[in-house]
């Protein structure tokens, strides 16, 4: 399927470009010796803990500290009163009480007058010891007058619902974003409204209609979120060790916040273990650790439990989605209609491009070939902890994916078809790319048929399908569930995206040092994804340099170019994109140097991997490491050639990438306890270029375990008085290896045209592609029970409760 | 309380709390930093090490528990012979993704080929079924392990 090019091997037996290749970072990791920012400490640093509010909603009457403080070891507790107190000279506000969020929204920093979620921070302690810093918690007294909470999105838009933001005098929960819109829609809302009716009209088309709930989950990266600051006030110099998947976006967040000169921060992000959007946004707990620094004048670490971790850090989804999708009886699609409530948390915490309020949801229309789609998106406030984009989401794709997904098949029901045959006759052509969408994006390359074709063979479909008519007739309940999926990744044109006002375009640095050996400087930042190794090989790639000849540098604001970091599968499309472009200059400035060395003109000399050479004189030449040489030495260089060798590059992104793929889930569930045990899981990616297939191969099976969770055990549900009821690991569950089974990979390679090495980033994609595959495979299982959709997730109970035909709300703890 | 804790071999002394737990001990008392800690619950096993042998998670033992016990880490797996097969199935079968499950997941997987020299998959897949990896799905720390048995030798390893 894919042309194997022959790639060298260097002296360790790495591939000298692309190919399998072991990862460097696994050395340290190994052996125990990863620098994780609690592994980070300082002399004299103190600890910390954050007191949390037990309510969901009510209004704060007074905190008493003093017992708290007169605990031997506390060296502080600070209140929202007292960073009141504390002037701010920043752009956003005149104290510290309360910070910006990503999406132009604030958010509470420590409580003030209320508190809106539970979990939400009231008090920050600091002392010698994490021990006595969690005692210190038990002896602050607050004086809480409970509210309703709201926490059904559907009750938020009440009109007699409480106001939970009437910090900012809102009269409602609706939420306005930057450009004054409260709602966000996209695609041709009245060409879409009419082909539906006309279908509903006409007796040779169908049109289904469903309510699909995407409930609230969370990334939980295996390291909580945690931070070191030290504020060193002779220099003024503030150095921040944190887990951050954005150290620049960060370290500008931090000079808006405390208004420090951003020249005086430093963000370190050293090994962090697992993102997943969970480190993204801008949390209380490091705004209140880098306070902590400056108030005591000494450093100051914070680490969250993992109850902290769940109830307080970035969510995702919490999507209530209305689908409708038209088509022939003949399975030809004709329009999709969608309408989302969208709940929002607290405050809105979202992180994705500005103009992006509800991400790229608008990417909803799928992989198919159909012209009419609309979608509308209300998001609201409630009482829940505030974020919004996390999970190896790519900005909603996961939430836009499954509705179209699960609408495909719903329709292929309703039609009584084969989901493949329905989606077969209706995926794009190949002939159809670059193919503008009908909410206007622009796919940039895709063999959909081929890879679809390709994932049918590895599971054996045909065969399949007998073996579940067999079952089904001895009484036995199997499943096959299909997903194919586009994703928009790599954020992005600067002309459309920023964040904050910053836009998505990344920084680069690379030199070759005159031995030869050479140093990458990367904007983005890795929590797992393997960048040490993988851009070491983007230049070997691009320069014949060895990848062990090459150090990649990154997570550290001193010591790389400025750009937006790691998450939306953004590296390899952007940062990767920028890692070619860099070497390519080295490269033209070696050609003149080389032309130089050699006594020829530049327009004499042709590339081959590691070396410039004479056309039709091959013995004359000069490999990269003695251009390097020669850049740093005495040669004397052509008019406005500069010495050494060396360049720096910002990538804007002409358009995203569009990685795709098709997933077959197969399942085994026993009607009479509703267990789903998940049989077999075939997955054919197309990311374009695949630079260490290794890499891209982990990716995705670390995706698909995502799925798993989330189809069947992961939920963040709340009682009727606020609680959330998944707070650890006891009741948030996560898969685990007996959960998951040997899943089956395959691959087509449909390069992106307009990325350098046509890579288009894989990270998310079977996080995003998964759970409709999963949910459909059930559902399928159980469609003789009547059953036409469930919502997620498909927990033994709610399995049974839908074959009984008995559906509950599976966000809320209500019957 | 003074509590003396062998690990890795080395006999360490300490005052402690007795509330204190052995996975802080470890980390903050003896300096050794691999054992990492990741729920409060005894669900994820980030903080996994052995005790007189046993593979244990070590938030939920306290320092006092293991006074004057053995204590095994992830320092203590690399010998002079070079990394044990288990590390460098680990790295041979890119077993693992962001490291910080890393640590724990290894130190089972030897305590199970020392007990089950030639596990089956389901076998393996239940030895760390009380660990939870967020990067790999698990398919590459099963065959991480797997290369391990299928290369008992630590001089295999290096040759």
């Amino acid at each position: 399927m894919t042309a194997v090019e022959e790639v060298p091997i260097s002296a360790a037996g790495n591939p000298i470009g692309f190919g399998n290749m072991k990862r460097v970072e696994d050395q340290r990791f190994v052996r125990g010796q990863g620098n994780y920012v609690d592994d980070v400490n300082l002399p004299g640093m103190l600890h910390s803990a954050i007191l949390r509010s037990p309510f969901a909603h009510a209004k704060i009457n007074g905190i008493d500290t003093s017992a708290a403080e007169a605990l031997p070891g506390v060296v502080a507790v600070l209140t929202g009163a007292a960073l009141e107190g504390i002037p701010r000279p920043s752009l956003l506000g005149d104290n510290f009480a309360w910070m910006p969020t990503l999406s132009y929204d604030t958010q509470a920093v420590l409580a003030t007058d209320k508190v809106r979620f539970q979990g939400q921070e009231v008090a920050f302690v600091i002392a010698t010891d994490r021990y006595i810093a969690k005692d210190a918690l038990e002896l602050i007294e607050v004086d809480y007058e409970p509210l309703e909470p709201v926490m059904d999105a559907k009750r938020a838009m009440d009109p007699d619902a409480p106001v939970i933001r009437d910090d900012k005098g809102q009269t409602d929960n609706s939420i306005t974003d930057v450009h004054g819109a409260k709602t966000w829609e996209s695609g041709n809302a009245i060409g879409t409204a009419e082909a539906i009716a006309a279908a509903e009209a006409d007796p040779d088309c169908v049109v289904v209609t469903q309510e699909i709930m995407y409930p609230r989950v969370h990334p939980s990266p295996m390291e909580t979120c945690a931070s070191v600051a030290q504020m060193d006030k002779v220099t003024g110099q503030l150095t921040l060790w944190t887990t951050s998947q954005a150290p620049h976006a960060h370290r500008t967040v931090y000079a808006m916040v405390a208004g420090l000169p951003e020249h005086k921060i430093r963000v370190i992000s050293p090994d962090v273990g697992g993102g997943f959007g969970n480190k993204v946004g801008v949390y209380p707990g490091y705004v209140l650790s880098i306070l902590g620094s400056i108030v005591t004048g000494k450093p100051v670490k914070w680490v969250e439990d993992r109850n902290e971790n769940l109830v307080s850090t970035s969510f995702a989804r919490d999507y209530h989605m209305t689908g409708k999708i038209a088509a022939t009886k003949e399975g030809k699609i004709l329009a999709v209609d969608v309408d989302v409530l969208a709940d929002h948390g607290a405050f809105n915490g979202v992180a994705q491009p500005t103009n992006y309020p509800a991400g790229f949801f608008h990417i909803f229309s799928g992989s198919y070939d159909y012209p009419n789609a609309h979608c509308k998106v209300t998001p609201v406030y409630t009482n829940k902890a505030p974020g919004g984009v996390a999970y190896a989401c790519s900005f909603r794709i996961t939430e836009a994916v499954y509705l179209i997904e699960r609408m495909v098949d719903m329709l292929a029901a309703e039609l009584e078809m084969d989901p493949a045959e329905l989606r077969l006759k209706n995926l794009l052509r190949p002939e159809q790319f670059p193919y503008t969408s009908p909410t206007g994006w622009v796919y940039d390359s895709g063999q959909y048929e081929l890879t679809m074709r390709e994932a049918m063979r590895i599971a054996g479909y045909d065969e399949l399908r007998r073996e579940q008519a067999e079952k089904r007739a001895r009484g036995e309940y199997m499943g096959i569930g299909i997903s194919f999926f586009t994703e928009g990744v790599g954020a992005g044109p600067r002309k459309d995206m920023d964040i904050l006002g910053l836009g998505m375009a990344d920084g680069i640095e690379l030199r070759v040092h005159p031995t030869g050996k050479a140093v990458l400087r990367l904007s983005v930042q890795s929590q797992g994804q393997g960048h040490e190794t993988s851009y070491a090989q983007i230049v070997a790639h691009e320069l014949g340099i060895a990848p062990e000849d090459i150090e990649v540098v990154h997570g550290d604001t001193d010591q790389t170019p400025f750009g937006l970091g790691t998450y939306g599968s953004r590296s390899t499309p952007v940062s990767g994109a920028a890692a070619a472009v860099v070497s390519r200059k080295v490269k033209d400035k070696a050609r003149l140097v080389a032309a130089a060395a050699l006594e020829c003109s530049p327009d004499d000399l042709e590339w081959e991997l590691g070396r410039w050479k004479v056309k039709g004189d091959p013995e004359r030449g000069k490999t990269i490491q003695e251009i390097a040489l020669l850049s740093h030495g005495s040669l004397e260089l052509p008019e406005g050639v500069e010495g050494h060798l060396e360049a720096m590059t910002v990538y804007n992104p002409p358009n995203l990438t569009y990685p795709y793929g098709c997933y077959i889930c197969v399942v085994d569930v026993d009607p009479g306890t509703g267990q789903v045990k998940v049989r077999r899981f075939i997955a054919v990616d197309d990311c374009g270029t695949r630079i260490n297939p290794m890499i891209v191969e982990g990716q995705v099976h670390g995706g698909l375990a995502d799925g798993i969770g989330m189809a069947l055990m992961e939920l963040i549900a709340f009682d009727e008085d606020g609680n959330c009821l998944g707070g650890s690991f006891m009741d948030y569950l996560l898969p685990t290896a007996m959960e998951c089974p040997d899943y089956e990979l395959g691959e087509t390679v449909t390069p992106s045209p307009h990325h350098p090495i046509g890579a288009k980033g894989v990270g998310e994609s079977a996080t995003v592609g998964s759970p409709p595959a999963v949910v459909n495979a059930v559902v399928d299982a159980i469609s003789p029970f009547g059953v036409r959709h469930a919502d997620m997730p498909l927990t033994p109970a709610n399995v049974w409760r839908a074959i009984q035909g008995r559906p509950v709300r599976v966000d809320l703890a209500v019957e | 309380m003074q509590v003396t804790i062998n690990v890795n071999g080395e006999p360490i002394t300490r005052d402690v709390e007795p509330r204190k737990l052995l996975v802080h001990f470890i980390r903050e008392d003896a300096e050794l930093r691999g054992t990492h800690w990741g729920c409060d619950t005894s669900n994820c096993g980030a903080c996994t090490l052995w005790v007189d042998g046993e593979a244990v998670k070590s938030c939920t033992v306290l320092a006092a528990q293991a006074d004057g016990h053995d204590v095994r880490t992830v320092e203590g797996m690399e010998t002079e012979a070079g990394l044990d097969p288990v590390q460098q199935g680990f790295i041979e079968c890119h077993g693992l993704q962001c490291g910080f499950c890393t640590p724990g997941m290894m130190m089972t997987a030897r305590w199970l080929l020392d007990h089950n020299p030639h596990p089956s998959e389901e076998e393996i897949r239940e030895a760390i079924s009380g660990q939870i990896c967020r990067c790999t799905g698990y398919k590459n720390i099963v065959e991480a392990i797997q290369w391990a048995a299928d290369h008992p030798a630590t001089s295999e390893v290096n040759a």
